[in-house]
């Protein structure tokens, strides 16, 4: 069975890319914790109401508040209160953690993005091909998918599913995810206001970065899945220590 | 065939390095925070210096509309009058309170070349700055106010800061404190607030006088402000490098 041979940078990228993530996921969910509600728009906090909140802490629905006072003497004038609840709180390494392996995240996936354009690997491998763009042609893609008509054979080329798939996670979701996480930063925002406007409020872009956290998990369980599926062995080693032997195939460029 | 000396990819290398090695070092010769060799604080220092090296350094956080203002829960110390909270008792600070912060002295101290105590009438004829802000807080809520208070900058200059100033700490009477760097400092929207929408500081946001650093997290602005240290040296005055907390939080 012909497989796929990487490139010894695409290796090592998919490598640190793979590790930071699973940080981030880790350092992320515990960050979200300390605050389990999301909001649409530019503020929100515990006296505002939430689009939604997670029960992952103690701190999810705590009633550990003074009576609130009203700022203004208007009718729906907002309010303050005092917190005497003594809420979950490990952003102290979760954060510092979580932008540590963003770090390396960033770094590395500049330098992917550089290296995939200037040596065509992105227009070889990666670029959905425009003519087989047709919902007829996915479809019957996602279909042999279920089907498991597409895990065996020759694949030393991805298909197309499997192109548009990788195409999102790299030129939509990552970039995505890096762009909200930067709206969160006064520091930033105050550098580069555009950022709150285009995704709509700071606290927007907190839930669009959940959102896209959650995106990025889905895409790891079903690519788990999928290495699994067409030869777990095998696939392991082509992106990590695998000999590039064999034929050349349009892919080793 | 001559060998070429150089090929594309390592000019691309080259390019990169050294153009990364100039800004990150070229530019930087501020006193840093110590990391203690844990790769967590190294990660934080990191984020300082590509923070002040790539963002515009003096650029304003946006100010809101009053419709704008939102509510505002009031976190971490809430009352330093209260005895049964221990630690951030403060006896003096229960004698302010109950003669409404008549007697409230600021004290300004350290590398300035007039260290003064001053009365909030005092503080007052520094200057003045009204802002409505958002205020960003770690654990991932924020709030809007209106806040009014005198420029941080011009009572540092009034003091007299010396040339040799780096780093400027603030103490709180809830035993709270923290640092900040001359950038933020002297930042135009760094004030030290006496009114939050319109009248005087609430107990639970900090009366009778708080810093507003409008570019950093909530944690940096400091309640219940009483004492101005400016240093030479970097200082981590709330000691939050050691207790496993970034002291340059980075968002």
């Amino acid at each position: 069975m012909e497989s796929i041979r990487h490139k010894r940078w695409v290796k090592g990228s998919h490598f640190i890319i793979t590790l930071s993530f699973l940080a981030l996921s880790f350092s992320g969910f515990v960050i979200l914790m300390s605050h389990p509600r999301l909001y649409w728009g530019e503020v929100g906090n515990d006296l505002t109401p939430a689009l939604f909140e997670l029960p992952i802490s103690r701190n999810y629905h705590h009633g550990g508040w003074e009576k609130s006072e009203a700022f203004f003497k208007t009718a729906n004038s907002p309010v303050t209160a005092g917190r005497t609840y003594d809420i979950f709180n490990q952003n102290g390494w979760g954060r510092s953690t979580h932008f540590l392996a963003a770090w390396f995240l960033v770094i590395t996936g500049v330098i992917y993005l550089l290296a995939g354009f200037f040596t065509g690997h992105f227009r070889r491998n990666i670029w959905p091909r425009i003519k087989e763009l047709k919902p007829g042609l996915l479809w019957h893609d996602l279909v042999a998918h279920f089907r498991r008509q597409t895990l065996s054979g020759n694949r030393s080329q991805y298909g197309l599913l499997q192109r548009c798939t990788y195409f999102s996670v790299i030129f939509f979701l990552l970039p995505l995810i890096a762009l909200t996480g930067m709206t969160m930063s006064p520091a930033i925002t105050a550098g580069y206001p555009f950022l709150t406007k285009i995704f709509f409020g700071v606290q927007s872009a907190r839930t669009i970065h959940f959102f896209a956290s959650v995106a990025l998990i889905l895409f790891l369980l079903v690519h788990i899945v999928m290495v699994v599926r067409s030869g777990f062995k095998q696939n392991i080693l082509a992106i990590t220590i695998g000999k590039r032997n064999g034929k050349k195939t349009d892919q080793q460029a | 065939m001559e060998k070429k000396l150089i090929n594309r990819r390592k000019a691309i290398y080259t390019g990169l390095t050294s153009v990364g090695g100039l800004l990150l070092t070229g530019c930087f010769k501020k006193p840093m925070p110590p990391t203690y060799g844990n790769i967590l604080r190294m990660g934080d220092a990191f984020t300082y210096i590509a923070q002040r090296t790539l963002l515009p350094g003096q650029s304003l956080a946006k100010e809101y509309g009053k419709s704008d203002i939102s509510s505002f829960p009031a976190t971490g110390t809430i009352n330093p009058a209260n005895p049964e909270i221990k630690f951030s008792y403060n006896k003096d600070y229960r004698a302010l309170q109950q003669n409404n912060f008549k007697d409230f002295v600021l004290s300004v101290e350290g590398f300035v070349a007039k260290p003064c105590k001053y009365s909030m009438d005092d503080l007052k004829k520094l200057g003045q700055r009204t802002q409505i802000t958002r205020h960003t807080c770690e654990e991932g809520w924020n709030a809007i106010a209106e806040w009014s208070g005198i420029p941080l900058s011009a009572v540092l200059q009034h003091a007299g800061i010396l040339p040799a100033a780096r780093c400027v700490s603030l103490y709180g009477y809830d035993n709270y404190a923290e640092s900040i760097d001359m950038l933020d400092a002297f930042h135009p929207q760094t004030i030290l607030a006496h009114s939050m929408n319109g009248e005087n500081l609430p107990i639970q946001h900090g009366a009778p006088l708080r810093l507003r650093v409008e570019t950093q997290i909530g944690y940096k602005s400091v309640k219940y402000v009483h004492r101005i240290v400016v240093t030479d040296k970097f200082v981590d005055a709330n000691g939050d490098i050691p207790a496993g907390w970034s002291w340059y939080v980075g968002i």
